[in-house]
């Protein structure tokens, strides 16, 4: 395969492979970085990386948001693009959020008792002052 | 006509995520108790009927919410399989609650002691929406607000500890809920269905045709490691040990007993609803999962015979038999699933009542949580030492318990016919060392907790234990019911494990 091909293959999945890259990106944040406040960043990454590859899957090139705004017209299907991706993609974005709190909101007690945001140094510490 | 006991799933659903905002109003600790004690009867009861109702007819059946028809509305479904397992969750997180009360009171603040039943209201109702869902991306949610939930009781007992195991346990239960929900996605964007009843018939005529073959090998990876990181398959078991053993009696003996179980009961869903066995283990997926169980049994037992820590020495073996529940599914056969399924069961009753007995002994000890100060805790308190020695020789596999019908209907399942000679030998390999293993670790703490003599002081000669210890009596009641189930298991595995085969059938 010539490198031409392989350009225009990733042009027409252009979506799909910015996502993944995202994806491996936030993956490798959240179990590489040894700071908490990065950890949570890193999970925000993974999560709109899937909301991207979602969206694009329901996505179609000049076609219209499914709301019929004057009720005179008659509806075809293949004026639209499909809803449904995008319904998924709000809960999943309402589940991230409430994560993305829970994840700060542990940080702040962790850094308010130990005074970093390294997990490493934190765990030492949890550690002595278990022993 | 819809017969009646089909709304049941959906009550069940309803109830524990009613009581978990009813809750909310209630700021006396002992009502929030008595409320999910209640739901939890409540919800056994009616999944019990569930099953008992499915299982006399052999049938399955689909409740659709809100009347939508299929494509478009949110099912539910339910088997005797999954009514059953959805009994002994409410069943275990019962014991839990009241093998746990004393250790509850100790570690929880009295005002944020119904903020605790909230959280194991909302796992409740997780727990059954896994159990019953039909539908992918309603899974996914569940997993997500049974993540939420299981941290939050990992960290009810608010120490430095207990927080910086809760995080480690949350970024890795969200980076496999990430791949999950990739997976999905994937699955999503190839099929355009998100039902298992749809999925099914289009992932069949994939693999007719063999279109999407890569994809559909990656996307089944993807969602079967998503499912094992959520549940502690070795090698990404590290959250587990720390999660477990540092929590409160009741949550250890919940998280350990039950929510591991949750995930590996929607991958079950997956690997016999969306896919086959079959498919599964053409894919190359099966033999992965198998490989990992059989390292899991292995690496857990060792760890838990460094393990100087009574409670973390339960959760390593914890990660060892989730290892036996891979073994049983990476066969991807009928009888493995059956196997796996029986071993959920079994651990489900087992670990729990381990825990429990765990945190009476170390109550009885004067708060000590090594083994070493353990010694002579039966005698002190003679109820939780027989829970804890039961249980510790179920998990040797002691003929007449349930740790032994495990042991057997898997070997049984892997010395079937048709399964390659390479993972009969690895499977029956991995069951040799990991008994042999599990009495290393347990005969020992067994011998230790009854042995006689005077109580072990501490570094300074100081004397941990003060006078007799009295057990209350939900922790009697708990432990006396868990140990005769384990018994019960082992003694009468054979009706259970009918029911189990025809119910997998209908899955």
């Amino acid at each position: 395969m010539d490198i031409n091909a392989i350009l225009q293959m990733l042009h027409a999945n252009r979506f799909e492979a910015a996502s993944v890259i995202l994806f491996v990106v936030g993956l490798g944040g959240m179990l590489f970085n040894r700071s908490l406040f990065k950890k949570v960043v890193s999970m925000g990454f993974m999560d709109s990386a899937i909301f991207l590859f979602l969206t694009s899957a329901g996505y179609v090139e000049g076609r219209l948001a499914p709301i019929i705004a004057d009720p005179a017209v008659t509806a075809t299907m293949e004026v639209y693009s499909h809803p449904l991706p995008a319904g998924l993609v709000l809960t999943g974005i309402v589940v991230s959020v409430s994560f993305t709190a829970f994840g700060l909101a542990l940080t702040q007690r962790l850094y308010k008792k130990y005074h970093s945001l390294n997990i490493d140094e934190i765990m030492m510490q949890a550690q002595k002052s278990e022993d | 006509m819809r017969l009646f006991y089909e709304n049941y799933p959906f009550f069940c659903v309803f109830i524990s995520l009613l009581c978990g905002i009813l809750t909310t109003l209630i700021h006396d600790g002992k009502k929030a108790r008595a409320l999910t004690l209640a739901m939890l009867a409540v919800c056994a009861v009616l999944n019990g009927v569930v099953c008992f109702s499915t299982a006399a007819r052999g049938v399955s059946f689909t409740y659709s919410m809100g009347a939508f028809p299929a494509p478009w509305g949110n099912e539910l479904r339910s088997g005797p399989v999954e009514a059953l397992l959805a009994t002994v969750f409410c069943l275990v997180m019962g014991f839990s609650l009241l093998g746990g009360e004393a250790d509850l009171k100790e570690d929880i603040l009295p005002e944020k002691q119904n903020l605790y039943y909230i959280m194991m209201d909302l796992l409740a109702a997780s727990l059954f929406a896994l159990c019953f869902t039909n539908d992918m991306f309603t899974g996914y949610v569940f997993i997500e607000i049974n993540t939420i939930a299981a941290c939050s009781i990992v960290m009810a007992k608010d120490s430095g500890q207990t927080i910086v195991a809760t995080i480690r346990y949350l970024m890795m239960s969200l980076v496999g809920s990430g791949v999950f929900l990739f997976g999905v996605s994937m699955l999503y964007t190839i099929t355009g269905h998100l039902l298992m009843p749809s999925l099914f018939p289009a992932v069949t005529r994939l693999f007719r045709t063999g279109a999407y073959q890569y994809p559909l090998a990656v996307l089944a990876g993807m969602m079967c490691v998503g499912l094992a990181v959520k549940s502690a398959l070795f090698p990404f078991h590290t959250w587990l040990p720390t999660a477990h053993g540092s929590a409160t009696t009741a949550s250890s003996a919940v998280l350990s007993g039950v929510v591991l179980k949750g995930y590996i009961i929607l991958l079950i869903k997956v690997m016999c609803r969306v896919f086959t066995p079959e498919e599964i283990g053409s894919l190359g997926v099966g033999s992965v999962l198998l490989v990992l169980g059989a390292c899991a049994m292995i690496y857990g037992s060792i760890w838990a015979v460094r393990e100087p820590h009574a409670k973390r020495m339960i959760a390593y073996s914890s990660v060892a038999q989730v290892g036996y529940i891979y073994l049983g599914l990476g066969l991807c056969t009928t009888a493995g699933m059956a196997a796996a399924i029986f071993q959920i069961i079994a651990h489900a009753f087992t670990k729990p009542l381990l825990f429990v007995s765990t945190g009476g002994l170390i109550d009885a000890s004067g708060h000590q949580k090594k083994l070493y100060y353990l010694r002579g805790a039966g005698r002190r308190c003679p109820m939780a030492g027989v829970g804890f020695t039961v249980g510790g020789l179920s998990m040797v596999g002691l003929p007449l318990l349930a740790g032994f019908v495990t042991k057997l209907v898997l070997g049984r399942a892997a010395l079937a016919e048709g399964i390659p000679s390479w993972q009969m030998i690895l499977s029956l390999t991995a069951i040799a060392i990991s008994s042999l293993l599990n009495a290393w670790y347990y005969l020992p703490a067994i011998l230790q907790i009854w042995k006689g003599g005077e109580a072990p002081a501490g570094p300074g000669g100081e004397a941990y234990v003060h006078g007799p210890y009295e057990a209350c009596l939900s922790f009697r009641i708990a432990v006396v019911c868990m140990s005769v189930v384990v018994v019960l298991l082992g003694c009468f595995a054979q009706p259970l494990m009918e029911l189990i085969t025809r119910g997998v059938a209908l899955l």
